[in-house]
């Protein structure tokens, strides 16, 4: 684990990955687009408007996989002040949230022509549209303090603290009535639909993971980068 | 020195994390059927609410239960969670999803025991599958209309 902690080393196997995921993530992307736009069926209720879903569902989960990693890299910074954890963190916010939002939009447009409504208050959405909030609020918190490392540590509880939105958006559907289905891929007895419909889903899913990796690994790196620059400029100022 | 320092934070960090779900916990406990978007049609029978309080219904269309009044686009049918149901009446454009077998979640108030419908939303489940499919299962007899698909919730 600390052989990788080293920035330097990191460094090195990041500029290696990198391409490999880069080309993963275009080829995944693709393929889960061309299935869920051409080889897919339509559904017998929804028709044409299931393809929503091999965005949404994929998305959804994306919010919540960019929050739990979010979340552990902010535990990781705190306890152990590991110099790439912070970094990881701060990274992971603008994709989960992008996702986030991206789920949220999508299911919107679903919502009106199968549900008859853009939007409805149960427990689902309203947990998700909390979860875009709280990386909104990371964010913002981030850079809410003149010292970097008060923002740093701030958001990082604030990161801890909104994990516990996590269980219940997962099992919102199940604890209480909603208008939102309960979920159709985890469950006994495996997904309630063929595979010619869940296999793009996963597809897509496998495809915004490599990206995320991806554009972690620029993320990071430029922050690297930055942070030397910030140094040395202080060098600087306080040689001169 | 710095081992112990470490310690403290991970234990810290564990405690806080499990102080801040009890917490949750209790508080989702105790708003319990409040975070609920949609009373059952059991909850209206046994509860009788209060005619100027608006609320959701949610439930199943009951089978043959719809009847559009001629003229008009008024809509009457009853909402079942297959243990009691309730008369309900809408006038406006329903969803394309709606039928009898599927479920629904409409707001309104109770007056005299009737759900007077302002808004009627559709509830989708959470089975997807190719018409083909369904042609099939209905040509081979297996197919159990929607009501295989009927999990609305409201009969928990």
């Amino acid at each position: 684990m600390h052989r990788f902690a080293n920035p330097t080393r990191f460094l090195k196997i990041a500029a290696a990955v990198q391409p490999w995921m880069a080309g993963l993530t275009i080829i995944l992307f693709g393929t889960g687009l061309y299935m869920a736009f051409f080889t897919a069926p339509p559904d017998y209720q929804q028709g044409e408007s299931i393809r929503i879903m091999y965005v949404h569902v994929p998305a959804a989960w994306m919010g919540m996989f960019c929050y739990a990693a979010m979340a552990v890299a902010s535990a990781v910074a705190l306890i152990w002040k590991h110099p790439l954890a912070d970094v990881a963190a701060k990274a992971t916010a603008p994709v989960g949230a992008a996702f986030t939002f991206l789920s949220l939009a999508t299911g919107s447009l679903w919502g009106k022509p199968m549900w008859g409504t853009w939007w409805v208050w149960d427990a689902r959405l309203t947990s998700m549209l909390i979860l875009l909030f709280l990386y909104i609020g990371y964010m913002a918190l981030q850079g809410a303090f003149d010292d970097r490392t008060r923002g740093a540590k701030a958001s990082a509880v604030l990161a801890l603290v909104g994990a516990v939105n996590l269980p219940i958006i997962k099992f919102s559907v199940d604890w209480w009535n909603t208008l939102h289905q309960t979920s159709s891929f985890m469950k006994q007895g495996g997904p309630s639909m063929p595979p010619e419909m869940w296999i793009p889903a996963v597809v897509m899913a496998v495809a915004f993971k490599t990206y995320y990796v991806w554009v972690l690994l620029v993320r990071i790196r430029q922050e690297l980068t930055a942070n030397k620059v910030r140094i040395l400029r202080l060098k600087q100022v306080h040689g001169g | 020195m710095a081992m112990k320092r470490k310690h403290k934070r991970l234990t810290f960090v564990i405690v806080a994390m499990a102080l801040v779900g009890v917490a949750t916990g209790l508080v989702l406990y105790a708003l319990g059927d409040g975070v609920s978007l949609f009373h059952s049609p059991t909850d209206i029978v046994t509860k009788a609410p209060d005619p100027n309080q608006s609320l959701r219904l949610g439930g199943l269309v009951e089978e043959g239960s719809v009847q559009r009044a001629e003229g008009s686009s008024s809509v009457h049918f009853r909402v079942t969670d297959l243990e009691n149901s309730v008369d309900v009446v809408y006038e406006g454009l329903l969803p394309d999803l709606f039928r009898e077998g599927q479920g629904i979640v409409t707001t309104g108030k109770v007056v005299n025991g009737t759900f007077i419908a302002e808004e009627v939303l559709a509830k989708h489940d959470e089975n997807y599958m190719p018409p083909e499919a369904v042609d099939a299962l209905k040509k081979s007899g297996q197919w159990q209309g929607d009501a295989q698909n009927a999990n609305t919730g409201a009969a928990k």
